[in-house]
């Protein structure tokens, strides 16, 4: 009985536990339930990710309104995959988060925290299990609002700027992504996706149609700091508390990629997408020359965190670039790289957090000698920037491989070429912080420094035990990614 | 055991030995106790394997499937028993030397030292058991990995810019080069598998097959084929026992047995023979093998000097591989065990004089024959095998070079090999000459110490620690039995070269 309201349960549960949190009012009650909640919701994900991949795509009509009247979740190999994801990382970042909260948010009520971390999460779980586009707006709007409500926290002033930076940006974003919702409303009377793409197919011609499309594209690409829509990253991720940024670092930007994916392949079709439009003549370039200036610039930061949120700006990139590659291998490479990306990703905040932690800062100078002080925080970090390089028995490399192996198949040399040389760059931004990290000696505040508590040690692991785990054996990984694409490429089941 | 246990042991079992060596940290004896017993059992498992090989059995085991298709798998073939048995045999030499040397030099952080020894040793035998390029791309870039903190163990700044060279090389190259040739040929054959007379035949034309060796002996950086050699000798910052086992053996091997056998299981000589791609490779080689010797000539330092050695020594095999005849393969493929311990005991040389003397520099090693007997002896032993002169192992991997180069029809390189071997001499026999029958210049206030040290018989003699001795002693006296034993080389070896 309860299996079959598993979709709406996923969205459902956090969504009424967030306000409970304000209830419970003290700080570490309110951190019990929401990791109890964010557990829960990772057993659901789970469930309902295995269920799609035994019986295929599940269709939920909410209040028994069939559609195209009523809003349905329909979740497929695809969107079960994010919801997987950001299940993933909202578990391990709950569980991480009370010590880093209680030192970088002492003068913000906890529970307050909690409840908008709740309220985030549920609008990302939202956006990715919901069929209808108007639904997916106002789930849009909920992680949005909430993450410039979480990222204007951070203890540096800068961080209400940079929220206020992200807002402006953020709000454009979604005001081009309903207009071009409007748009296609208007042509179709339609808000479901599957019959979208039934009703869209006749009206393809229309001017209307086309503006739509410019519209979603461009919203969408700045929710997902496409390069050079990205300007509201940086700040943002660097000013944001530790943990807030390890969440909407591995997640946020994610889930607008699979939007993106939603939209062009499944919405408009890949015939008008690429065959008609060519939707990759815009986004092939734009991802190579983002995956370039963003490694280049992150080479030159000094505050690690910005410098990690460069590095996201390309690896976003490399994602563009398998959805531009328009074939089941590239898309498998995005997939993967989608979920790959967010695991190291994550690990790779999450031992910057537990630096700040100690050490009060995420700048470079203040992490010479850390490798002795903090040996399991640098390790960790060192293990997930191998895999961020794409060294071998990590999930970088999974990526990798399936990204050149994509290039290859199409014929693009150069582009194959320009992956792999892009990847040594990142080996020369991870490999700045190994050397000042292990060959310097430690700055005064960092003698006193010992390694970060337990609490933020385990967590932080599991992401890194994730990253190799995934890395040895990726057939769970690239098996559900590549029935995803197939799905999405219209082969298949 | 079942032979599958055994290869899967043999690869884990140094890097298990991981975590027993920092925890046994405090106690450098039961630590390094650790290491050597580690060292046996692992080279006797290795050991243990060669029967059947020698037998035509190819031991096999899949670990696990790391992508659709493509598996972490090892077999045992006679390229890798060999390649196998050189580096598990010469790291226990190694560590007992190591113990010598890191004591007896005072190095700080030993317990990082020997835990990152065992790392590489699980890596250099990966390498040599892998079954496919998925496989031995894992462990070459394991191997990579784990050595670089061997080669900036000192963390001074002169190490951190070796340590970035070392990496930088290294990593674009395989990376850039070797991963994209990997795809490539994944794209083109749907396997990765090392099969007998390779996969690419009926797949690539010839211009495919060029650009294909191109990529894959480039991006073999560990090969240091010129123009990509610059890692190596940047490389010998590092304590001169990493220098010893990495730079002779383990990770400079490691190149030429990847160049090798991909040569032989993924090209296949007859390919490349027929469709002539590999000619460029057999230039490219022997440019390496004339420039880095002259080079090595205007060395002082003598880890310097052994450095651009081990380069042009290297391309030796590269060329080997790129006559791809039957000798050449052959002579290739020997020399991989005779350069390791030819070399590995002239490193060894040089790392008990800096023990037992602080020099590191050839011109102020005069004399020093009369204060360290035993090690200049070795050293000269070394020296005369790495140059091929009998009755020394050395001399069998290049006669068998030579007739592979007379096999191919390509007689210029008959002249490369013989015009090496003088230079080999020019920039070797100078250091065990001067050792042994210059004088000790006699200058004013040193004369006295001078006298007194040198002439009055064997209380002038200066050895350095006997654990750095025996092991020098020990693959010198193996420099003369291989060229006694290297019939049983070449019986292990045979299968690999066809027909």
């Amino acid at each position: 009985m309860i299996e079959a309201h598993l979709p709406i349960l996923q969205i459902v549960v956090p969504l009424m536990a967030a306000p409970v949190c304000l209830l419970l009012r003290r700080r570490a009650l309110a951190w019990v339930w929401a990791t109890l909640i964010c557990c829960l919701s990772l057993g659901i994900s789970v469930h309902l990710l295995r269920r799609v991949m035994e019986e295929g795509t599940i269709i939920y009509a909410l209040g028994s309104w069939s559609a195209p009247w009523g809003i349905e979740y329909r979740i497929d190999p695809v969107n079960a995959f994010v919801l997987l994801l950001v299940a993933i990382i909202g578990a391990v970042v709950i569980l991480y988060a009370p010590a880093s909260v209680a030192k970088e948010l002492s003068d913000v009520r906890g529970s307050l925290f909690y409840a908008t971390f709740l309220l985030c999460y549920t609008g990302l779980l939202g956006i990715t299990i919901t069929g209808d586009v108007f639904n997916l707006f106002v789930f849009l709007e909920i992680s949005s609002l909430s993450s410039y409500a979480l990222i204007s926290l951070g203890s540096d002033r800068r961080a209400l700027t940079a929220s206020y930076q992200y807002l402006i940006m953020g709000t454009v974003g979604a005001t081009f992504y309903v207009i071009g919702v409007g748009l296609l409303y208007m042509m179709t009377g339609t808000l479901n996706m599957a019959d979208l793409a039934v009703q869209l197919k006749p009206v393809m011609g229309s001017r209307t149609v086309l503006t739509a499309f410019a519209f979603l594209s461009l919203g969408l690409s700045l929710k997902l700091a496409l390069f050079p829509l990205h300007l509201w990253l940086p700040n943002a991720y660097a000013y944001a508390p530790s943990v807030v940024t390890a969440f909407l670092a591995a997640t946020a930007t994610k889930v607008s990629v699979y939007v993106y994916i939603r939209f062009f392949y499944s919405i408009f079709g890949t015939d008008y997408t690429f065959e008609t439009l060519r939707l990759d003549y815009f986004i092939v370039p734009l991802a190579l020359v983002g995956i370039v200036v963003a490694s280049l610039v992150a080479i030159f930061q000094t505050d690690i965190k910005r410098m990690l949120a460069y590095s996201s700006i390309a690896q976003i990139s490399y994602m563009m670039l398998g959805i531009g590659l328009m074939s089941v291998t590239g898309l498998t490479a995005t997939l993967v790289h989608l979920f790959n990306h967010a695991l190291m990703k994550g690990a790779l905040f999450l031992a910057m957090g537990c630096v700040v932690y100690r050490m009060g800062s995420a700048n470079l100078t203040d992490m010479r000698g850390l490798g002795r002080q903090m040996p399991f925080t640098m390790a960790a970090f060192v293990l997930a920037g191998l895999s961020l390089i794409g060294v071998p028995l990590t999930v970088g490399f999974i990526s990798k491989w399936y990204l050149v192996l994509a290039a290859i198949e199409r014929g693009w040399w150069p582009v194959a070429v320009l992956v792999l040389l892009t990847s040594l760059l990142a080996v020369i931004y991870i490999w700045r912080v190994v050397e000042v990290a292990y060959f310097q000696k430690p700055s005064d505040s960092a003698t006193h420094a010992v390694e970060a508590p337990l609490s933020m040690q385990i967590p932080m692991w599991v992401l890194v035990g994730a990253t190799l785990y995934f890395g040895v054996s990726s057939s769970f990984t690239s098996g559900v990614a590549r029935r995803g694409a197939e799905l999405l490429m219209g082969i298949g089941p | 055991m079942t032979p599958a246990a055994v290869i899967v042991l043999a690869v884990v079992l140094p890097i298990l030995a991981g975590p027993l060596i920092v925890l046994s940290g405090r106690r450098p004896n039961l630590r390094e106790a650790v290491t050597l017993i580690t060292g046996g059992a692992t080279f006797l498992l290795v050991v243990s394997l060669l029967p059947q090989v020698m037998a035509g059995l190819r031991p096999e085991v899949t670990i696990l499937e790391v992508l659709p298709g493509l598996t972490l798998a090892f077999q045992v073939e006679p390229l890798g028993m060999l390649f196998g048995l050189v580096a598990s045999g010469l790291w226990i030499v190694t560590s007992v030397y190591s113990i010598g040397y890191v004591r007896g030099h005072h190095e700080t952080e030993q317990t990082r030292y020997f835990f990152f020894f065992a790392v590489a040793i699980t890596a250099a035998i990966g390498v040599a058991f892998s079954r496919n390029l998925l496989t031995l791309f894992i462990f070459y870039e394991m191997l990579t990995l784990s050595t670089y903190p061997l080669v900036t163990h000192t963390r001074t700044s002169e190490a951190m810019r070796g340590g970035r060279i070392y990496l930088g090389i290294l990593i674009s190259t395989s990376v850039a080069f070797l991963l994209l040739a990997i795809v490539w040929t994944w794209h083109l054959t749907g396997t990765l598998e090392f099969t007998p007379g390779g996969i690419l035949a009926g797949h690539a034309d010839s211009g495919v097959v060029t650009v294909l060796l191109v990529l894959f002996a480039f991006g073999t950086g560990k090969a240091a084929l010129m123009p990509f050699h610059r890692w190596l000798p940047a490389a010998m910052v590092a304590p001169t026992p990493v220098s010893a086992l990495l730079h002779a053996v383990a990770v400079v091997k490691a190149g030429v047995f990847t160049v090798m056998k991909i040569v032989v299981y993924i090209f296949g000589i007859d390919l490349l023979s027929d469709t002539g791609a590999s000619v460029w490779l057999m230039y490219a080689a022997s440019g390496t093998i004339v420039i880095s010797s002259l080079i090595a000539l205007t060395k002082d330092n003598l880890k310097a000097r052994l450095a651009y050695s081990t380069v042009s020594q290297l391309a030796y095999i590269v060329l080997g591989a790129a006559l791809a005849t039957k000798w050449g393969v052959l002579g290739g493929s020997m020399h991989i065990a005779m350069h390791a311990f030819g070399k590995i005991t002239l490193f060894f040389c040089a790392g008990a004089i800096i023990v037992a003397l602080h020099k590191t520099e050839i011109s102020d090693m005069v004399g020093i024959g009369r204060q360290m007997p035993v090690t200049m002896v070795a050293f000269t032993i070394g020296a005369l095998s790495v140059i091929g002169l009998p009755p020394f192992g050395g001399s069998w991997s290049k006669w068998y070079l030579v007739l592979g180069a007379i096999e191919a029809d390509q007689l210029i390189f008959v002249a490369v090999l013989m015009i090496s071997s003088l230079l080999n001499i020019a920039y070797l026999m100078p250091v065990a000459i001067r050792a042994f029958f210059t004088p000790i210049p006699v200058t004013g206030a040193e004369s006295k110490l001078a006298n007194d040290t040198t002439h009055v018989g064997l209380a002038g003699i200066h050895e350095a620690p006997l654990l750095c001795v025996l092991p020098l002693s020990f693959t010198a006296l193996g420099c003369l039995v291989l060229f006694f034993y290297a019939s049983d080389i070449y019986q292990l070896l045979l299968p690999i070269a066809g027909r």
